[in-house]
């Protein structure tokens, strides 16, 4: 079998600024929602405390709603489904005075008796300097991995390529973040986990074609940049797809099966697996192509290294 | 040239062995059993326990699987929950006669059922996280500030009374913050004090500001003995939430510092969170009391007569009766330190206490009027009293600076020390970051993540065998092989696996499986554009290399960085990324090559590769541009 019977390179970089508009309008609809509606960040960020119920049959939203509000809380009290129909998810701010055991017990006293058939399935508090703790140490995440990535392709290949990688690679977390914002899916510390590893994924992605780029630079000498750039795309295309099929077949298996838990970790890997093909392939490339990737730049920077197909390596007069 | 040397087949084989000894308790399952812990922080657990233990089993007539003493408890595995309970009664009733003041916590567990030989070799199941088996999870935040207050306060005291010992008349000392104020009227006292400070308070410096013809001197705590007492805070506090969760009689408890100043309590199975709570946040119990000596006091501790009005009857650590009166001197809140030590001048093992300026004030108001007369000091523990030691009191004790001698083994001293800390908490502590999770959601948390990394590799295993053919297959064995290693090496590093983790596996193994898409493609292409099998497999795989170290490199930096800036769920996400890449780089090369290199490597005139279907453009296009 072979599904990529593709007879010649396709010029992708003739549309070059298709793609970059394309890229463009969604960078900017997400940062505008990014804007606009704010992430609806989780409890791990905000502080307060989250219950988990469970019921023995489909629960009622509005009853339980009104026992809670019952207990003197304003309207920041959300309750929501979480899973299936039985199972509630309520969620507390914190409040002043009152520790989080007194909380949870006020709240469960008020629905068991509502309902005595409910039980507790989970309870997280979180104090508010966790939270600004966790945005700290998530900022400092992204930049390690931003500055990490540069230095490391810099070195590899070449600044430009670095550069790239980045921004094209940045332009699809602010996608991710841009859609958790649009449908005010809840943004947790898994969210974030997968967020930071679609970066290094999708860097990844980059990183394969960078290599058959400096490979088509070194065999082809009478391509140009353009050409070349198009032959990478084009030779790696069957194994772009393939790759990113499997591991969307992991992801989408973790988002059938994996239960509420991992419910919008997966989610924040399929759109960031989606968007790192596109933007891996169609952006980087693009992104490197206008900073001006010569073959220069790479041939001689591996000479230097030592090209292991040079002839006269090792060689010395 | 597909040839592996003997030597990287045997790697490969011993790899593989060391992988499935050390997945292979994760298989077992967990089998029922029961773990004695010690319930007082005087009563180690030992092997007197351990055959205690052995005795009341067989005397009960419950066969044990093993006994074993295991660090600080001793536990025993049983074949079901029937004997397990029934051997629980056994123990409990054998080690501890009495329930209101047990000595040993008897509580039931789950033991891994692998067999003994592998936990000889410490091939131990992976540690499942709270999300997984259900508990409660506690982050306690320290307050340093108030530790550092209170060491400042009884350095006051100290100061204070070095100072009268040397006759230097200072006007006035007090605690400002975390600082003393001394104020000096002349030059020479100035100059004494300062000597004083240095030659006998080494974690105090100095600072002297004129003010008008006095001196203010301020002594404040040196950044080093900062760091000393937030440690040792810390410390004491770890100890007495130890002693605090015995109690609770929870079979694995985890008691772990966090950063400097945080420490996280772990309680799995456990779900009652207001108990725990109550039990973790308890204030000090720790009371010093005068004991009674009328004469109908006397004769009620010999066991002639009632306890006098006004007084009470508590037993010592020997279970003899101390008749003490009901008025509290001091509580454990105006003890700062007690620390086990040698008298100088008899040698023999005294125990130290430390009171704050308040305590040692009334403590020498106290002893003055009480000189030969016996003070106890008596320890409550679950709302029972228990006389710690009845020391008489020799003579007036200013200073704040108590020590009690006589009588005592080094051993006892130790204990006597650490019940007077366990007692009080070094510094007060707060809640910051608490969760529980029910056993029922545990079991779903891990049915759904098995679930999902099962289906995910088996849709891409099933792919890969059908579009990659006899490739595919060896791609697939790979990717089995380094599900194995990882699962191998995280449970060698005996690491916590949590929901996130399992998540962190179910990508590892698509990004395993990148590293085989990159090479069987590349292996097509060199078939493609005309080489021989042979060489198509050698430069493909070469070729493929470089790509995939680039790849993983990059993905190994964000993994990094995870591990660094992550915190809790974050954390045991990127543990398992992190040797996921790893070990991904091993199995998607080394050995999917050694599979190849076995299949074809002794083949001479090979003709072609079972890797699928080798398309080949009719037309010259540049993407067989032939290079110059």
């Amino acid at each position: 079998m072979e599904f990529f019977r593709i007879k010649k390179d396709i010029p992708f970089m003739k549309h070059a600024l298709v793609f970059n508009a394309i890229s463009f309008i969604t960078f900017a609809l997400a940062v505008f929602f990014l804007f606009s509606r704010g992430l609806h960040l989780s409890v791990e960020f905000t502080g307060g405390t989250v219950l988990e119920v469970a019921y023995s049959q489909p629960a009622e939203l509005a009853k339980v709603r009104s026992a809670v509000s019952a207990l003197g809380y304003a309207d920041d009290v959300q309750v929501q489904n979480f899973g299936t129909a039985r199972d509630v998810m309520i969620r507390l701010p914190v409040q002043k005075g009152v520790t989080s055991a007194q909380q949870s017990e006020q709240v469960m006293g008020a629905l068991k008796a509502a309902d005595p058939g409910v039980t507790l399935r989970r309870t997280e508090f979180v104090g508010p300097q966790v939270g600004e703790e966790l945005v700290h140490g998530g900022l400092m995440a992204l930049a390690m991995v931003i500055v990490g990535i540069v230095i490391y392709l810099a070195f590899r290949f070449e600044w430009k390529f670095g550069v790239a990688a980045i921004i094209a690679n940045l332009h699809d977390v602010v996608i991710i973040l841009g859609f958790f914002a649009f449908f005010q899916w809840e943004f947790s510390l898994a969210v974030l986990a997968a967020v930071l590893a679609v970066l290094g994924y999708s860097v990844n992605e980059s990183v394969v074609i960078f290599d058959r780029i400096r490979e088509a630079f070194r065999r082809y000498r009478k391509m140009t940049t353009h050409e070349v750039i198009d032959h990478a795309i084009t030779s790696t295309m069957s194994r772009t797809i393939i790759t990113h099929a499997s591991t969307e077949a992991m992801v989408l298996s973790m988002l059938f099966f994996g239960g509420p838990s991992l419910h919008y970790f997966a989610l924040a890997l399929t759109i960031g697996i989606l968007f790192g093909i596109y933007s891996s392939v169609f952006v980087a490339a693009a992104i490197a192509m206008w900073l001006g990737v010569k073959r220069e730049d790479l041939v001689k920077s591996t000479r230097k290294e030592g090209d292991p197909n040079d002839p006269n390596a090792g060689a010395t007069v | 040239m597909n040839r592996y040397p003997v030597w990287k087949y045997a790697i490969l084989v011993i790899a593989l062995l060391v992988g499935v000894l050390y997945t292979l308790p994760n298989f077992f399952g967990e089998a029922p059993a029961v773990q004695v812990s010690s319930a007082k922080a005087t009563i180690k657990v030992d092997a007197a326990v351990l055959q205690r233990v052995e005795e009341a089993l067989k005397a009960a007539g419950v066969k044990a699987d093993f006994v074993s003493l295991d660090g600080t408890s001793v536990r025993a595995r049983f074949d079901t929950p029937d004997n397990q309970l029934k051997a629980k009664d056994a123990i409990q009733k054998a080690l501890v006669p009495d329930a209101q003041d047990p000595s040993y916590i008897v509580a039931l567990n789950l033991i891994s059922r692998s067999p003994t030989w592998l936990t000889a070799l410490h091939a131990q199941p992976m540690y499942l996280g709270l999300d997984l088996r259900g508990g409660v999870h506690f982050m306690l935040q320290v307050d340093m500030q108030a530790a550092l207050t209170k060491k400042a306060e009884s350095y006051a005291g100290d100061l204070r009374s070095a100072l009268r010992d040397k006759n230097i008349r200072h006007g006035g000392i007090s605690r400002d913050g975390q600082s003393i104020d001394i104020r000096v009227r002349d030059e020479a006292t100035r100059t004494a004090t300062v000597n004083l400070i240095t030659d006998q308070f080494p974690d105090l410096q100095t600072t002297v500001t004129p003010d008008g013809a006095e001196f203010k001197l301020r002594a404040s705590i040196k950044p080093e003995a900062t760091r000393r007492v937030q440690e040792q805070a810390l410390k004491q506090n770890i100890t007495t939430l130890h002693n605090r969760i015995n109690e609770l009689g929870v079979a694995e408890p985890v008691i772990q510092q966090q950063g400097l100043d945080r420490i996280v309590v772990q309680l799995p199975g456990v779900q009652d969170t207001a108990k725990a709570k109550d039990i973790l946040g308890r204030t000090a119990t720790l009371e010093v009391r005068l004991v009674d000596e009328g004469t109908e006091a006397r004769a009620a501790e010999a066991g002639q007569g009632p306890v006098p009005f006004g007084s009470e009857r508590y037993l010592d650590r020997n279970s003899l009766p101390v008749i003490v009166k009901k008025q509290v001197i001091l509580t454990g809140e105006n003890l700062t330190d007690a620390q086990p030590g040698f008298d100088g001048q008899t040698q023999e093992p005294t125990v130290n206490l430390t009171l704050d300026a308040k305590g040692a004030r009334i403590f020498r108001d106290v002893t003055r009027e009480n000189v030969n007369k016996r003070m106890a000091i008596i320890l409550f523990e679950k709302g029972k009293g228990e006389v710690v030691t009845a020391p008489v009191i020799r003579t007036e004790i200013a200073g704040g600076r108590v020590q009690i001698s006589g009588r005592m083994t080094t051993m006892e001293a130790n204990d006597t020390a650490l019940l007077l800390r366990a007692g009080s908490l070094a510094a007060p502590m707060e809640i910051i970051e608490e969760f529980t999770i029910g056993p029922s959601l545990g079991a779903d948390n891990i049915e759904r993540g098995i679930n999902s990394v099962v289906w995910g590799m088996l849709a891409i295993a099933a792919f890969m065998c059908v579009y990659y053919m006899l490739f595919g297959v060896f791609s697939s064995i790979a990717l089995g092989v380094n599900v194995l290693m990882l699962l191998a090496v995280l449970s060698m590093l005996q690491a916590t696996l949590t929901l996130p983790g399992i998540a962190a596996m179910a990508l590892a193994i698509g990004v395993a499986i990148d590293s085989n898409v990159l090479i069987n493609e590349r292996i097509r292409e060199e078939l493609r554009e005309g080489a021989s099998p042979q060489m198509a497999i050698h430069t493909g795989y070469e070729r493929a290399w470089a790509t995939i170290l680039d790849s993983n490199v990059t993905t190994l930096i964000a993994g990094l960085a995870l591990l660094a800036f992550g915190s809790g769920p974050v954390r045991g996400f990127a543990v398992v990324h992190c040797l996921g890449i790893l070990t991904s780089m091993f199995s998607a090369v080394f050995f999917s090559r050694g599979l190849v290199n076995l299949w074809y490597g002794g083949k001479k005139k090979l003709k072609s590769l079972s890797i699928g279907q080798i398309w080949k453009p009719e037309g010259n296009g540049k993407a067989v541009a032939k290079p110059e």
